[in-house]
């Protein structure tokens, strides 16, 4: 039972990043039905963004690290907003503008993400970043589960930020512009709704996410390096198709699915079995359900 | 318009391969080409850069008398580092690139078993002395008659880690969280887990766990080791990789001791790894707190002009080159043809007998591989690595 439960706690940390990373593919899929093969790497410049921000207040301006955490947060959600933005501007919107295809979108978007991957590398090294401890750390045990408190925020942030992109989705004006592109975005501008803006605000909401969650994992897992965005990202691709990408309840459920399926694997079976039983997993949905969990055929989506 | 950008990119293609002919054959000067076969980017950078940082101090040496002494000539050396990102393929490419294109008479490493089992089979099927600094699997060397190596072996080791850990922590019970996709690591565990079962009992393994090379999430794993209840935990694999696993284990409310293997030895692992690592043992290769002689003196010279205390991989690099560089004294003169030299510069290898490196001395048994201590080293509290131990053969 104290198994059980301890797994559960862990499985519900690391789903929390496949979500939250998830949602960030979801969001830009629903607005401009473009999958943002970048989203892993813009993740991975998070991580960095939160390490030089929580050094850079740690060491130049010496403050605590409650205050420096509390910094960090909305420091890196900005930064890794303007680097997703920065994206949309040089790569996407020019695309856009000249009315390509969606496949070289999709093309731009793998390189892109291997410019910051390699630019990292070119830039920073190979050699890893030890990121600092920014929360002191307490361990509750009960019985023989052990859990901190930093997996405790993790959990609850991912479940915050569904929330909130949940409630500005359905619930906002600009949510229903979102949704309005989506369904038809020839026709928006003509209602009188700026569509650059609507589009620029998704990469602000997405990349935000994803620093947020470069923050959390590089608090969590504090080590770093360039291409620690790849295979993560990869993996909360698929947790989001599996989910219904363009859903956010879908990016939500598939991103925690993913991670209940993987440590549950490890704990059951040798962890060789990991991948390949997970990956089947989602494969059968698949076959059940080609549009994923929450998709639904070419209506709209978001 | 599109005949014109045509024909300009043709002739850049004829002007570049143009560059690369002329560049190939305009080295007239003889000199000594030695292959560096290193992981400078990919999983342990640091390694890379320890063992190239060694081979600079080591050629700026030599080349500062105006080359090495050859029969009574001096030919001046040349260094060749190459990156194999600490992948297997890459550095099986890597070799291949030295040995064809770059015209080397030795290389030295890869470093990690992981890339040391598979370019060692290129070189010895291409006939070229390898020397693999770091590698600790029995295969590197493994009736290959051109691939030696100088690190003791993992059989010797292993037994290393579990006589320490029993004496130690008076364990009866050990947990082992390995990396599946490492030969080191995989290699390490299984010869543990035979040594510390032969030892005591059966069912003393308690959890025997697996995890990938990019794998950041290891609670799953733990939390199964966690509740078998082991003495101690052995954690055979890289430092970047045991700087998130003890963190975890702590995380997860695991208080009792881990106990490591060389791979665990880098000048980076207590920046990565702080607090959590502080007083857990390893076994390595040698100690740098407390050497003596020429060691020292290594040690010295290596922390002034790179402000930091060399690693494990650095002294090992310093002591495999210099074998290559010995044998090649040894072998009387240097010739200019490749094949000849390489031969001689195996043959001279080969009846090495002993050696005293700055890692200690060895001696070098009929498959290549040196016999010699290893040390075993506690991480004191301000994160140095101090000798705890030394077990000989």
């Amino acid at each position: 039972m104290d198994i059980l439960i301890q797994n559960l706690l862990n499985a519900l940390q690391w789903g929390s990043f496949y979500a939250l990373i998830a949602l960030g593919y979801t969001l830009v899929y629903g607005v401009l039905l473009l999958i943002n093969f970048a989203h892993g790497d813009i993740f991975m410049v998070g991580a960095y963004i939160a390490f030089f921000v929580a050094t850079a207040l740690l060491g130049f301006l010496d403050f605590a690290p409650w205050m420096v955490l509390a910094l960090t947060v909305p420091l890196t959600m900005i930064l890794t907003a303007g680097v997703g933005v920065t994206l949309e501007r040089i790569a996407y919107r020019p695309l856009r503008r000249k009315g390509a295809h969606r496949l070289y979108v999709v093309i731009t978007a793998l390189m892109c993400g291997l410019i910051l991957e390699n630019g990292n590398l070119a830039l920073l090294g190979a050699s890893r970043k030890k990121f600092p401890e920014l929360l002191d750390k307490v361990i509750y045990t009960f019985g023989n589960v052990s859990v901190t408190n930093l997996k405790i925020i993790v959990i609850f942030a991912a479940i915050a930020v569904f929330l909130l992109l949940q409630f500005i989705v359905t619930k906002t004006k600009i949510g229903m512009a979102m949704r309005g592109i989506s369904y038809d975005k020839f026709a928006i501008p003509l209602m009188g709704i700026p569509i650059d803006n609507v589009i620029v605000f998704t990469f602000v909401l997405g990349s935000g996410m994803a620093g947020l969650a470069g923050l959390l994992f590089a608090m969590s897992y504090p080590i770093l390096e360039p291409y620690m965005g790849a295979l993560i990202g990869w993996k909360a691709f698929i947790a989001a198709v599996v989910g219904g990408i363009g859903d956010i309840r879908g990016a939500f459920i598939g991103g925690f699915l993913l991670g209940f399926i993987e440590v549950g694997v490890v704990a059951l079976f040798p962890s060789t079995f990991r991948d390949l039983f997970a990956f089947s997993i989602l494969l059968v949905i698949l076959w059940i359900k080609p549009t994923g969990l929450f998709g639904v055929a070419k209506t709209t989506k978001i | 318009m599109k005949k014109m950008i045509i024909r300009s990119l043709l002739a850049l293609m004829v002007l570049g391969l143009a560059l690369i002919i002329v560049s190939g054959c305009s080295k007239k000067e003889e000199k000594i080409k030695i292959g560096f076969n290193i992981p400078l980017t990919g999983d342990i950078p640091k390694v890379g850069e320890a063992s190239k940082n060694a081979a600079e101090m080591l050629l700026a040496d030599i080349n500062a008398q105006g080359g090495l002494e050859v029969g009574g000539k001096k030919v001046p050396l040349e260094f060749f580092y190459e990156d194999n990102e600490s992948k297997a393929e890459s550095a099986v490419n890597v070799a291949l690139k030295l040995i064809e294109q770059d015209g080397v008479v030795a290389i030295i490493g890869p470093n990690s078993s992981k890339q040391a089992v598979p370019a060692g089979g290129t070189c010895n099927d291409n006939r070229t002395p390898m020397v693999s600094p770091w590698s600790t699997n029995p295969d590197t060397t493994k009736n290959r008659p051109w691939v030696f190596r100088a690190a003791f072996l993992d059989p010797f080791q292993g037994p290393v880690a579990v006589n320490f850990a029993t004496k130690q922590f008076k364990a009866k019970t050990s947990a082992v969280l390995f990396d599946i996709s490492n030969d080191y690591s995989k290699g390490l565990a299984e010869i543990f887990k035979e040594v510390f079962e032969k030892k005591n009992g059966k069912k003393s393994i308690v959890a025997f766990e697996s995890h990938g090379t990019k794998d950041q999430d290891f609670s799953a794993q733990l939390t199964k080791i966690i509740n078998s209840n082991p003495d101690f935990i052995f954690v055979p694999d890289n430092y970047n990789q045991v700087a998130l696993i003890v963190k975890q284990a702590r995380d997860l409310g695991y208080k009792g001791p881990f106990m490591g293997s060389d791979a665990w030895g880098s000048a980076e692992l207590m920046k990565l790894c702080g607090d959590d690592c502080k007083g857990q043992f390893f076994s390595t290769h040698y100690a740098a707190a407390g050497a003596k002689g020429a060691t020292k003196e290594f040690i010295d010279r290596y922390e002034a002009k790179y402000g930091e205390t060399p690693d494990d991989v650095a002294a090992l690099t310093w002591d495999a080159t210099r074998l290559v560089l010995q044998a090649i004294q040894d072998a009387g003169s240097y010739s200019s043809d490749l094949k000849t030299e390489r031969k001689a510069i195996r043959d001279a290898l080969s009846s090495i007998k002993e050696f005293a490196g700055i890692t200690g001395s060895m001696k070098f048994d009929s498959q290549g591989d040196p016999i010699k201590c290893a040390v075993v080293v506690r991480i004191d509290e301000n994160g140095n690595f101090v000798f705890a131990e030394s077990v000989c053969p």
